[in-house]
């Protein structure tokens, strides 16, 4: 069976990239004993795989993995011994199963993410945040109506020029922070830097130092709405075997 | 994190999380730590991870609640520093005791080194990323000569004065511990006290000490004073060297009533009883040494005449095979761990050997641990296990004949033979291996070109060995790699009188070899690699300098050296530039022919082997006479007198 595990990052963990954090779910798996899946052969490794992964810099309250158990773990015991293991700066969230076939893969359907980002009175700290200036909720109305924001967006070879309008579904000014919708997983993936940078630009605002905080990654359910990775899931009950 | 210390529950923050398929965890977070680099700073250097601490198994204590804040460095950077079993050791046995918070401090890699220094940031511990300078020990564990400018480095970012004689009652004591102590004279300026032997011995009398000569309102000296009464703690500052004419040593003697002429080596006689640590730090990124090391002897019975951990860490001890079952189970418990390893001078004279591997392969290889040898003697057993732990096709043997004729073998008392080695790469061939690996020493005692030659002889056999394979049975061509470092004499070896060679007649000889492996038959299925003879002639100066050398030292960091363990910044040009300036001779370390009566810079530690067993080896070298191992045979070293190990082996 297959089981998703939804964890925040915060605090110094932000630090620490997205390969590294892998290797740190893996001695966790075995610390937590999680009864995890592995592959075959000389070098077996743990069948396991995240959704997205999140730049160094960046906090998130909505980070998902996804693994193969060999056997039946509940989720409320799953999530405690994970969280025994822990670090200051991982949370585990929630610990539910997904169905087996690949396509419900969270690689697979991540289809958005959403993302608060904050202005900073300098880049010393990633805590100590301006307020949004109020201006920027026209701006951004502005922004929204262009017909095209056309950003240069690298690719695996060089690079190619693209319009991310498309990929905004949602920007918004709020008190504290700018509230983002983007698109995001294997079709169509965009960053949020990119659409901060454009939107500076088109403001002609030099560059005040932002910091970015992810709150979580959606898949489109069949009613279209965008709903969290972890929805795609459901609990497993307690009375797996000990 | 383990957390020793009662955290104030005023102050924990109480979250509640929730998600969306109804399961409510609750998680406790204390108030985050305040990191001692700024945002910018960390996002700007390279790996961030190396300098803020909070890894899984880290410890953490209320700095209120401890009489002492010990920092525990190791001068290199981070991934290497973390790597080094001895620092986990310590830190484990320290942190056990309630009164004490041990924490780690490492280099910082050049690119924070020139930020620190720039907005003048005290270097930092990474658990309460406090300053090291408001600490009370601030402990070096010095592993190779090469790491000296770093330690420079350490202390002038700690904001420590880099001279012992200019710290101040509010500097940290500075003590040094590792083998390179084996000759601390080097250093003698820039530490307080050494500890010379291996650490779980008297580090609880010296911290005790620290404590009751505080509550008497005892000053610095009279703490140095304390501790130069402790067996095992060196205070360079209590002894006074003169010279000779001729540059040796004169006299070498204690100026203070408290110091002791000689001083004893610490060792652990009981291995059963000793610490180890069962949850060892996990670092967050990928370190040299990512896996649980089971350290399962200390000391090696073999005697090898070059080899200075053969000769100081005597006798040999082992650890119990029951508690090292127990301690592989709870360390990879603990870690997470996917590797395990087995550390020690030469696994296969381990009594239980079989049964270890054995139990740690039936145990976890099928729970997706891996599981990885040190080289072993290659026998039928060795090569049946490595079969199972390891893909054969991909994986390389290392043989370390050290020394290609037999005659040089036997001056060395490396007692392998041709032959050995022959059967043993045969067996490796005819199981499905293909690649091997040949280490080997130049410039050793008595070497002949002749001796030269025979690396290139012998590599060229083991090739031999191979195509003697009908070709349909073999796995394609074979890959032979045979490497040189060039020997360095080492305090306490039975080597340590005997000269070394220039640069330019290393880098002869190592031509030698080359041009040898050319008239090889099998040469498109041989590669030779050599070691760097700059480092070598300086790692020599210092593996057997005085006092006088430390000059040298200081001005070479002056003039920018560090990291000199790293290629890309070795820079030797710097290095003779600091030599010329401090009109200190390098032919004077390397190039002299020392005498047996000759006063010794390191002639002041006991380490249990006496002088009249390293001269009779030296003489037994000259004369290519094969001494017998300590199993076979008792070579009356000295350390019988302590009754332990494998002097009484069998005798209980």
């Amino acid at each position: 069976m297959k089981a998703r595990i939804k964890f925040r990052k915060y605090g110094v963990l932000k630090f620490i990239g997205h390969l590294d954090v892998m290797r740190f779910f893996q001695k966790a798996m075995r610390r937590a004993d999680i009864p995890i899946a592995f592959t075959g052969g000389y070098s077996p490794h743990m069948i396991m795989s995240f959704a997205q992964p999140l730049g160094v810099g960046i906090t998130s309250d909505g980070e998902y993995l996804d693994i193969e158990l060999t056997e039946r773990i509940s989720s409320e015991r799953a999530v405690r011994q994970l969280n025994a293991v822990m670090v200051e700066g991982i949370d585990i969230i929630s610990f539910v199963e997904i169905p087996d076939d690949k396509k419900s893969g969270g690689m697979t359907i991540t289809a958005a993410a959403d993302y608060r980002v904050f202005l900073l009175e300098s880049a010393e700290s990633l805590d100590v945040r301006l307020p949004v200036p109020e201006t920027w909720r026209e701006n951004i109305t502005t922004f929204l109506g262009k017909t095209e924001v056309k950003v240069w967006k690298k690719t695996k070879k060089s690079g190619k020029e693209v319009d991310i309008l498309p990929m905004v579904y949602e920007m918004r000014a709020d008190e504290d922070s700018i509230y983002l919708l983007l698109a995001a997983g294997s079709e169509q993936n965009l960053k949020p830097e990119l659409v901060m940078e454009a939107f500076l630009t088109d403001i002609e605002e030099q560059g005040s130092p932002l910091c970015y905080h992810r709150l979580d990654l959606r898949a489109r359910r069949a009613d279209g709405a965008l709903v969290p990775l972890s929805d795609m899931g459901k609990e497993i009950k307690g009375g797996d075997a000990l | 994190m383990r957390c020793f210390a009662v955290a104030d529950t005023n102050q924990k923050r109480q979250e509640s999380l929730s998600n969306n398929c109804g399961i409510y965890t609750k998680i406790e977070r204390k108030p985050m730590r305040k990191l001692a680099l700024n945002d910018e700073i960390l996002l700007k250097i390279e790996k961030p991870a190396r300098y803020i601490g909070n890894e899984v198994n880290s410890v953490m204590k209320d700095p209120e609640k401890v009489d002492i804040r010990f920092a525990m460095c190791f001068p290199d950077v981070y991934e290497i520093g973390m790597s080094h079993l001895g620092i986990q050791i310590l830190y484990d046995m320290f942190n056990q005791r309630e009164d004490v918070w041990c924490e780690r401090v490492y280099s910082p890699w050049v690119d924070l080194d020139q930020i620190m220094r720039e907005r003048k940031i005290p270097l930092f511990a990474l658990e309460s990323q406090d300053p090291v300078k408001q600490f009370d020990f601030l402990g070096i564990t010095i592993q190779y000569e090469m790491c000296y400018t770093n330690i420079l480095q350490v202390l002038e970012l700690s904001q420590i004065p880099l001279f012992a004689s200019e710290r101040g009652e509010t500097d940290p004591i500075v003590i040094g511990g590792g083998p390179c102590v084996y000759n601390p004279e080097p250093l003698a300026d820039f530490f307080d006290l050494f500890y010379i032997g291996e650490g779980e011995t008297v580090y609880g009398e010296l911290l005790d000490a620290y404590k009751e000569n505080r509550r008497h309102g005892g000053s610095r000296k009279d703490y140095l004073e304390k501790a130069a009464e402790i067996e095992g703690i060196y205070v360079p500052s209590f002894y006074d060297v003169t010279y000779r004419e001729d540059g040796t040593i004169a006299s070498f003697l204690p100026n203070n009533p408290h110091a002791k002429e000689k001083i004893r080596k610490q060792l652990v006689m009981d291995m059963t009883d000793t610490y180890y640590p069962e949850a060892p730090v996990v670092p967050f990124i990928k370190v040299t040494q990512d896996r649980v090391v089971l350290e399962i002897q200390r000391g090696c019975i073999r005697g090898c005449r070059f080899c200075q951990a053969g000769m100081i860490y005597r006798p040999t001890r082992e650890r119990k095979l029951e508690i090292l079952k127990k301690y592989a189970y709870q360390m990879l418990k603990n870690t997470g761990h996917e590797e395990i390893s087995l550390s020690s001078l030469s696994s296969s004279d381990y009594s239980s050997l079989k049964e270890l591997v054995i139990f740690l392969i039936e145990e976890f290889k099928g729970k997706g641990i891996n599981i990885s040898l040190p080289s072993l003697r290659i026998d039928a057993f060795s090569l049946d296990v490595m079969e199972k732990v390891q893909d054969v096709r991909k994986s390389s043997l290392t043989f370390a004949p050290e020394a290609g004729s037999q005659r040089m073998r036997n001056v060395i008392n490396k007692g392998l033979t041709e032959e050995d080695i022959l059967n043993g790469a045969g067996q490796a061939f005819e199981g499905g291996w293909n690649k091997v690996k040949l280490y080997f020493m130049l410039g050793l005692p008595t070497e002949t070109e002749e001796d030269m030659k025979e690396i290139a002889v012998l590599s060229d056999k083991v090739a031999r060995r191979y195509y003697e394979i009908p070709k349909e049975k073999r796995n394609g061509k074979c890959q032979i790699t045979a490497s040189s470092s060039f020997f360095i004499p080492k305090p306490f070896t039975p080597f340590q009188w005997a000269p070394m060679f220039t640069n330019e007649e290393y880098i002869a000889r190592a031509a030698v070899v080359k041009h040898a492996f050319r008239e090889q038959l099998n040469q498109k299925s041989l590669k030779y690699n050599w070691h760097d003879a700059e480092v070598t002639v300086l790692e020599g100066v210092f593996a057997r300098g005085d006092r006088r050398t430390g000059a040298v030292l200081l001005e070479a960091y002056r003039l920018g050296c560090l990291y000199d363990s790293w290629t890309d910044f070795f820079d030797y040009g710097k290095w003779l530039k600091a030599f010329e300036n401090e009109g200190i001779s390098m032919e004077f370390y390397n190039l002299r022919n020392r005498s047996f009566d000759e006063i010794l810079p390191w002639d002041f530690i006991d380490t249990g082997v006496t002088k009249q067993f390293l001269i009779k080896e030296w003489e037994r070298a000259l004369r290519a006479e094969v001494t017998p191992n300590c199993r076979q045979q008792c070579s009356g070293c000295g350390v019988l007198k302590w009754k332990g190990g494998v002097c009484i082996e069998g005798k209980n």
